[in-house]
């Protein structure tokens, strides 16, 4: 069915969504007259961005509803203290004391939950409207996180177990002994090491970016087919815009798993970089 | 109609992973009706292994937009 109604459409009119869509002009100027420079054989926009303003405005709404929930602390919670305690010992308990253990985990508690909220709210971004755009669907915003990541739980091996034996209990599988090892340290120190930090930002990037990218898809291509066509297409259009629905229900899901994933990834490498030595 | 063949190959090389995320969830489905107690332990390992191997569909968007 898909094909007969496709021969039926005109495509010339049409320009489907690119990842282009997604490099957006410094605030206060247009495409053309944004100034640019040269890094590392690419050409950039120099100025202040919207994702930019955005990762701002992620770190004064979760510290203004952090400060309002813990101001008047009680022994028996108001609405909005519970709320913020509700927030707070979901990380601390489902994922920091879970993966690190009792023992560790307060440490870390203060950059998790930090790490958690700010993921989730920028990931809320690209959903609320008149924002409409996640902050992590560029990718450097994701590079610079896992990169914190890295170093944290990089850091905290080092200085438990001293470089070496870091590096021994991140590169030599216990139990293996002689040849094999030739082969699986190279492999353990690509993968515990190399690998890790970029997995761990395309994850989140490429949710993001997909996700927005399948909303914009289908809002324009709903667009156009309702608009710009003629016969029985623009019933099309209209089911593209109940899937744009359908989509948006399936992202808020997946943001708020993003963010989750994220963190539970980030408190597990923490947890195996602390682990003592089997 | 124009398009890239890469996101052609993309579309083929997700079902990899989409079987893979669906055996993860089959198996915790199958956990937690076994024992439904369990599943405040099996739900942090379900989510570990979709996001590893979802990691492979990222790997691929990622390179198929690369080269």
């Amino acid at each position: 069915m898909s094909a007969i109604a496709m021969t039926a459409i005109p495509t010339e009119g049409f320009t489907p969504p690119g990842p282009g869509d997604f490099n957006l002009p410094p605030i206060g100027h247009s495409e053309g007259t944004a100034p640019t420079f040269e890094f590392l054989g690419q050409t950039m926009y120099w100025g202040v961005t919207k994702p930019m303003v955005q990762l701002a405005l992620s770190v004064v709404l979760i510290f203004t509803f952090f400060y309002l929930a813990s101001r008047h602390r009680a022994m028996v919670p108001g609405k909005l203290q519970y709320v913020g305690e509700t927030a707070y010992g979901f990380v601390r308990n489902g994922l920091a004391r879970d993966t690190i253990g009792s023992h560790d985990f307060m440490r870390f508690v203060p950059y998790l939950v930090a790490l958690f909220f700010f993921i989730l709210v920028n990931n809320y971004f690209g959903l609320i409207p008149g924002i409409q755009f996640p902050t992590f669907s560029r990718a450097g915003m994701a590079y610079a996180l896992a990169a914190l990541s890295w170093v944290v739980y990089n850091y905290v091996g080092m200085r438990k177990h001293g470089v070496g034996g870091y590096l021994k209990l991140q590169t030599v599988p216990s139990g293996v002994r002689g040849v094999v090892l030739l082969l699986l340290v190279p492999l353990e120190f690509f993968s515990n090491i190399l690998v890790r930090p970029v997995t761990l930002a395309l994850r989140l990037f490429a949710n993001m970016f997909a996700g927005h990218m399948l909303l914009i898809l289908f809002a324009l291509g709903g667009e156009y087919l309702l608009l710009h066509t003629t016969g029985l297409t623009p019933v099309a259009g209209v089911l593209s815009f109940v899937m744009f629905m359908g989509v948006s229900v399936l992202e808020m899901l997946v943001m708020a798993l993003q963010a989750y994933v994220f963190v539970l990834l980030t408190s597990m490498y923490i947890a195996g970089a602390l682990a003592d030595e089997h | 109609m124009d398009g890239s063949l890469n996101m052609l190959g993309y579309g083929l090389a997700t079902v990899g992973p989409g079987l893979a995320v669906g055996l993860i969830f089959a198996a915790y489905i199958n956990g937690v009706a076994r024992q439904p107690e369990a599943q405040g332990r099996l739900q942090p390992i379900a989510i570990l292994g979709f996001a590893l191997a979802e990691a492979l569909a990222i790997i691929g968007i990622a390179l198929a937009f690369v080269l």
